[in-house]
């Protein structure tokens, strides 16, 4: 369902991402890792459409169109879902309202049965549920006040109400408590199907304990210099980035 | 309001934009002793108004026009507005909605303000302006059975004259400033409103006005009086069609809240601003002022969208002890909008409380400032006030300025002064993106939750005019 060949990138003109290849089936779980600034935010904004990040060669295809082509909402609207590393706030607007205009968007474009206010309201309160978040979230401004977990989680729970055919997080562990992680992973792990792809950036393996991948890649220096199973993982955890990459890790 | 209304309104163009072809009974443009004589009998007001008016006129004559707001636009040549106009069709009121003449029912549905729904549905009484007479007043009967006044300034001046000549004037004399001198002196028609001692009136009241006549001043005149312990909501609301001249506006509006009395003034304001360039447009020059005796409260809420130039400070005189003066406002200004808009808050009496909450909006070149007065007179003990002005930037091209000016002749004053600033960032307008939300309403949603302090002081049926009027000015705002 992802196709990326041979893609390089530049954020702000500068290149980040030079040469990646890779490639996500429905079903799979794939986990990004990678030393700091090694570009691994870089793709996931890249492949998401947002401003400043620019192709400058190669291709990225979401089922077979190519993502440069589309604005972000139109990613958004094929069924391209990115959980933020660092969620922004939107105060005075509500949880709900955001919702409401996100899904109404996304379920038309993609043919499906639109939810009124009160199935809405039923599936807001059950996402929020899964996660651990208050149902009185749904009232607050869109991350306004929120901490960083909870912020983490109201990603979460959007993605969980959004159905994404393939959904980027971003770093979605950090700065989350044990519990927190367990209870994001459940709800990630809850979305496991053999129709949807998931990809899991992540710095420490600590996630993949808990989400177990089906491929780990190791992205260096813009491209993806290693790939293996779950237990690359490991490995890494073991050996520190320095093993692959030869240099100190800085983080 | 929906979403969806918010994303058709955003794509619409300004659809206030057409006007109408009414016959009308138009003065020649210019103003003179004898033009205000003309329109004075015309109206067949009793000598002491006549008299009342020429007073103004001759103030007026004397006054420079200020130029200390933050503001620029050519001279007003006051000898090329025609200052009075009125619907022929009209010269026998119509006793029901069947009675009006279509073309101004057409005009109204086109503006989406369906009267016979209004009658029926929202138990909302209408006091329609068109241009500068009233066309009918609805549901009167059931006002007066509360004892309620709600007619014309016209007909008050012929059937409550001792109302008229106690209230009109006191609380904006005719020569406080040089827009409420000419108005004083031309006002051609606007609201009355009297609320007997303890009566809670049994429904919003509104009006709707709206500009027609090319190069008509529209010279509005609204007297809202309180009496003790009761309680109001007033409501106005106005769109204008698109023009390429100028147009005119100097509006008087005075509210005395009489002691315990509430009097809650909401205002949604929309006229036509004028293009990218800054051709046509409203030039809105209003003086509003409250009078809050002991215990009373008078609320201002005003959503200004419209107009080339506003100059507007909705004010409260606290006079009395414990009374309370509140102002919210929501400004936007587009293209080459500029608005000086903000409030006066005058304490003059013991534990008097006022709270400001202004929101700016600015986008392309247009400027936006706020002006505030927080005056704590030496014998308002305990005065408190809470000021909160937030800015927000769609671009780099736009302007917003806050003017904040606080007298403080009594230290027991507790003042407080809260400012921001800030812009739609890309990062927000990311988030709405990659969730589907496409950039037009992603603005709107990040505008409207800006605004959101001020839209929850409007009354319900309000709210949404005012979540329309905002989207129509948005049209346009997004790259
Ligand atoms: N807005 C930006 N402008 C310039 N450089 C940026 C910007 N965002 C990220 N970068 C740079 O791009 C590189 C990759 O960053 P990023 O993709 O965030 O790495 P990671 O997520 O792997 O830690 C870093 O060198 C970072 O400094
Ligand atoms: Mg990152």
């Amino acid at each position: 369902m992802l196709e990326i060949r041979d893609l390089h990138a530049t954020v702000a003109d500068k290149p980040i991402l030079k040469g990646l290849n890779l490639t996500i089936k429905p079903g799979e779980v794939h986990a990004i890792m990678g030393p700091n600034g090694s570009g691994k935010s870089t793709l996931a904004n890249v492949l998401a459409g947002r401003d400043n990040y620019a192709i400058t060669g190669g291709e990225a295809l979401f089922e077979g169109k190519s993502l440069a082509e589309l604005e972000p909402e139109e990613r958004a609207q094929a069924g391209l879902f990115l959980a933020f590393q660092y969620p922004v706030e939107i105060p005075g607007v509500s949880n709900m309202e955001f919702l409401k205009a996100a899904l109404e968007s996304v379920r038309t474009a993609q043919g499906k049965e639109e939810w009124d206010s009160v199935t809405l309201l039923r599936q807001a309160r059950a996402a929020c549920k899964q996660v651990n978040l208050d149902a009185s979230f749904l009232k607050r401004g869109v991350n306004e006040g929120f901490s960083g977990g909870e912020k983490k989680r109201n990603e979460i729970m959007q993605m969980l109400l959004m159905e994404p055919k393939l959904a980027l997080l971003d770093e979605t562990d950090s700065g989350l408590d044990i519990d927190a992680l367990q209870t994001v992973a459940k709800g990630v792990n809850s979305l496991r199907s053999p129709e949807r792809g998931i990809v899991l950036v992540t710095h420490y393996q600590r996630l993949l304990d808990y989400i177990v991948p089906d491929f780990v890649h190791v992205l260096s220096n813009g491209q993806i210099i290693k790939s293996g199973g779950k237990e690359l993982a490991l490995e890494l955890e073991k050996k520190g980035y320095g093993w692959l990459t030869g240099e100190e890790e800085s983080a | 309001m929906s979403q969806a209304e918010l994303d058709k309104l955003i794509r619409s163009n300004y659809e206030a934009g057409f006007s109408t072809t009414v016959d009308t009974e138009t003065l020649p443009p210019g103003l003179s002793e004898e033009v205000i004589r003309f329109l004075s009998a015309k109206k067949e007001e009793p000598e002491w108004m006549l008299e009342w008016r020429l007073d103004s006129y001759r103030k007026w004559q004397e006054m420079p026009s200020p130029g200390w707001a933050h503001l620029h636009h050519d001279p007003i040549d006051f000898n090329k507005v025609s200052y009075y106009s009125k619907p022929k069709s009209l010269d026998d009121a119509p006793k029901s909605l069947d009675e009006v003449d279509p073309e101004l029912l057409a005009t109204y549905e086109k503006l989406g303000i369906p009267l016979h729904e209004q009658e029926m549905l929202a138990g909302v009484a209408v006091d329609v302006v068109f241009d500068s007479s009233s066309v009918f007043t609805t549901f009167k009967e059931k006002l007066w059975e509360a004892g309620v006044i709600f007619c014309s300034i016209s007909e008050a001046i012929q059937n409550h004259p001792e109302l008229i000549k106690k209230y009109l004037g006191s609380v904006v004399p005719k020569g406080d400033n040089f827009y409420a001198a000419l108005n004083s002196a031309v006002f051609s028609d606007g609201s009355f409103v009297y609320i007997p001692k303890g009566v809670r009136c049994p429904m919003e009241l509104s009006t709707y006005f709206r500009i027609n006549e090319a190069n008509t001043g529209q010279f509005e005149r609204t007297l809202i009086i309180a009496d003790e312990g009761s309680h109001v909501s007033y409501l106005e609301g106005c769109t204008a069609p698109q023009r390429d001249e100028n147009q005119l506006h100097a509006a008087v509006v005075e509210l005395v809240a009489l002691p315990g009395a509430e009097i809650k003034y909401s205002t949604v304001q929309n006229w036509y601003p004028g293009d990218e360039n800054g051709k046509g447009g409203i030039y809105n020059f209003v003086t509003k002022r409250g009078v809050a005796h002991d215990n009373s409260k008078i609320s201002w809420t005003q959503v200004e969208t419209g107009s080339a130039i506003t100059w507007k400070y909705p004010s409260v005189i606290l006079r009395g002890d414990n009374s309370i003066g509140e102002f919210y406002s929501v400004a936007l200004t587009r293209h080459m909008q500029q608005a000086d808009t903000g409030t006066k808050m005058i304490h003059l009496g013991k534990n008097t409380k006022s709270t400001i909450i202004s929101k700016g909006i600015s986008a392309g070149r247009s400027s936006n400032s706020y002006r505030g007065l927080v005056r704590i007179s030496p014998r308002a003990e305990n005065a408190r006030n809470f000021t909160q002005c937030d800015s927000l930037l769609l671009g780099d091209t736009c302007g917003a300025h806050t003017f904040p000016y606080i007298e403080s002749k009594n230290p027991s004053a507790t003042i407080e002064h809260e400012a921001t600033t800030s812009k739609v960032s890309d990062d927000q307008m990311f988030l709405c993106r990659q969730r589907g939300i496409d950039p037009e309403k992603a603005v709107s949603m990040i505008v409207n939750g800006f605004c959101k302090e001020v839209f929850k002081e409007l009354p319900m049926e309000f709210a949404v005019e005012a979540g329309k009027l905002l989207e129509v000015s948005l049209e346009g705002a997004v790259g």
